[in-house]
């Protein structure tokens, strides 16, 4: 069984909410909080709710979706902000500049509906990120596979996930492992091809474990 | 005296179970740089309340996290509660005529406090206006003091925010039930839910048999579904609206009605809202409206599980906790969108909202003919609780809030 030179690491997340100053009640009052909340709003809204949300996996993606939906009624505009796939973006800069291109886009197109008051109002709110190792580590695919079916539900969304914007790279912790540190690339290719949009974290780590069986039975 | 509480030991292991091993993992790792390190939770109330409620789960479990965690009820006599009530009420923004006498009050009080309480823990926590003015025991960059607030300060009266906000600004943070309920801060405002105990009488597991037993001797049909809304008599709660809203659903089902809370007796108000609540219910054979005692967590938690669809039907709440129970027992819920309800119910996904009688009849209707749809809202009602509304989620947030406190963020 190969052995890697460097281990991989278990580590898990926590995330504390911090309540902003901004909030809207209009699509236009969102497009200028979209414009000027801080980095860690967007992530917290975008990243962070996917992972605290895993267990919807129909039509809710994003908290800029589901309230476009569930307080002004507008399905078009939601539909294209819940399109918006985390995956595609190594940098918040880009996905916030794709949200606020979508709701412009929107507002100029339907002026009348950019100023029309929501049920409720949107808060915008930052995500504050402490990390913590769990003392445990992987040279082996065995060992990472041990690792893998352990992990909470934060330390999985943490490699999954939001390890995509740290790592800058269109890839997660584990699939960068599997390829950089055991040379498994097709491995690590199909690990990063798992849909977190059409599957819950636990459904996502039971697809991820089953590959690495699959990888197993091989060896 | 003021009083330091001795709480009977909660294994943390026994909610592995429920949770999953990787969770209790998790909350291990977080405490582990934390250990030793003192906190002081100081509140108003021993018994009684939300706030001791969760106290008193969630102090043992952080001592299993060998954290050196105390909980301190400060002291005060009936003329210190009668100001913090009115405060309450006028916080929630009923009306009140400030009175100079009524200040002084609630200064002495703290001050006696600050004489008796040892408020030298690294992290402070002081729980709701009461002890607000404590702040004033910090010596300036001796420890971490933070403030949470339980109640919805999104419409409070003026001068008593005004008062109360001169101590909370010299915090290093507030926590909030939910962002509608904060205020315009110079200080870092955070989110903390409140939680329930997946373990407690109202929250575990029941036996059938027993649940059978309660329906039995309540004389409800467990054959035939069951509309149940669990509350004190209180017109915020709109009981009368919820016999309404059943009356509507009769017209297309042969359901049941339960309407259940705390006893009336003691609570003048709650005498006349009951009163209406029975001329409303005008003997229908079909509508039980159930006194339970001031505590029955297990009556509760029966009357829950063996609900068709949870209603929540307030006019205006705080957070509205019994959602969160209901959630948990894999119940649908339909729910007014009022107060920290939106946060827990996500409408078509972990339950219904409604802004009207006739609303809260039609979903209801809805989920009676779409038996599947319901089953999966409940499912996913009690993922998102156990994401975000229990108490070793509670614990993981405070946890994560010292933390950040001792980096100095």
């Amino acid at each position: 069984m190969k052995t890697a030179e460097t281990p991989f690491e278990f580590v898990t997340v926590s995330y504390l909410t911090r309540i902003g100053n901004q909030s809207a009640g209009t699509l236009a009052d969102l497009l200028k909080g979209l414009e000027d909340c801080s980095d860690a709003s967007i992530f917290h809204h975008t990243f962070q709710t996917l992972g605290s949300h895993h267990f919807l996996t129909e039509g809710f993606s994003n908290d800029f979706a589901q309230w476009v939906l569930a307080d002004t009624n507008r399905n078009d505009l939601a539909e294209q902000l819940a399109a918006l796939d985390i995956r595609d973006y190594v940098s918040i800069a880009a996905l916030r500049s794709d949200l606020c291109r979508v709701v412009r886009d929107f507002c100029e197109a339907f002026s009348h509906f950019s100023t029309q008051s929501a049920l409720e109002r949107f808060y915008f709110c930052e995500s504050v990120e402490v990390t913590a190792p769990l003392g445990r580590s992987a040279r082996t695919l065995d060992e990472f596979r041990d690792g893998i079916a352990h992990l909470s539900h934060a330390g999985f969304y943490f490699h999954f996930i939001s390890s995509r914007l740290r790592l800058q790279l269109r890839t997660n912790d584990f699939s960068h492992w599997l390829s950089d540190g055991l040379g498994l690339q097709t491995l690590g290719e199909s690990v990063n091809h798992i849909d977190i949009y059409t599957n819950t974290l636990d459904g996502s780590r039971a697809k991820l474990l089953r590959l690495i069986d699959r990888e197993r039975r091989k060896a | 005296m003021s009083e330091t509480l001795a709480l009977t030991r909660i294994p943390l292991d026994d909610y592995a179970e429920l949770l999953g091993a990787g969770e209790i993992e998790e909350l291990r790792a977080l405490a582990k740089p934390l250990r030793g390190r003192s906190i002081q939770m100081v509140n108003s109330t021993a018994v009684g309340g939300g706030v001791a409620e969760i106290l008193m789960r969630l102090v043992p479990l952080a001592e299993e996290l060998d954290l050196n965690i105390k909980w301190e009820v400060m002291t005060g006599g009936e003329d210190f509660f009668e100001v913090t009530k009115s405060f309450h009420n006028a916080l929630h923004g009923a009306p009140y005529h400030a009175k100079q006498k009524d200040f002084e009050i609630f200064l002495a009080y703290n001050e006696r406090n600050r004489a008796t309480l040892p408020l030298d823990a690294e992290f402070m926590v002081i729980h709701d206006p009461q002890p607000a003015a404590l702040i004033d025991a910090r010596k300036a960059g001796s420890n971490h003091w933070v403030w949470r607030c339980h109640i919805d300060l999104s419409h409070p009266h003026r001068g008593v925010w005004d008062f109360l906000e001169a101590f909370v600004s010299r915090y290093d943070g507030a926590m909030f039930s939910s962002p509608e309920f904060s205020r315009q801060l110079p200080i870092p405002q955070y989110l903390f839910y409140p939680a329930i105990d997946p373990l407690s009488e109202k929250n575990c597991d029941l036996d059938p048999v027993f649940i059978a037993q309660i329906l039995a001797r309540y004389r409800i049909d467990p054959l035939r579904p069951v509309l149940t809304q669990i509350s004190r008599f209180d017109r915020l709660k709109d009981p009368v609206g919820v016999i309404r809203a059943y009356r509507i659903v009769k017209r297309y089902f042969d359901c049941q009605l339960v309407l259940a809370g705390g006893s009336a007796s003691d609570d003048p108000e709650g005498a006349v809202v009951l009163k209406e609540v029975l001329r409303e219910a005008d003997n229908d054979p079909d509508i039980r409206v159930i006194e339970l005692p001031a505590w029955a967590p297990l009556e509760v938690n029966a009357l829950q599980r063996a609900s068709t669809i949870v209603i929540q039907k307030s006019l205006r709440e705080g957070f509205g906790l019994t959602v969160s129970e209901a959630l948990w027992k894999k119940k649908p819920v339909v729910a007014s969108a009022v107060g920290g309800i939106p946060i827990q119910i996500i409408h078509k996904h972990t339950g219904m909202l409604a802004h009207s009688v006739e609303g809260t009849a039609y979903q209801i209707r809805f989920l009676l003919s779409h038996p599947e749809i319901a089953a999966k809202l409940g499912e996913h009602g009690h993922q998102h609780v156990k994401e975000s509304f229990l108490i070793t989620q509670k614990l993981k947030r405070y946890l994560t809030l010292f933390l950040t406190m001792a980096r100095g963020s």
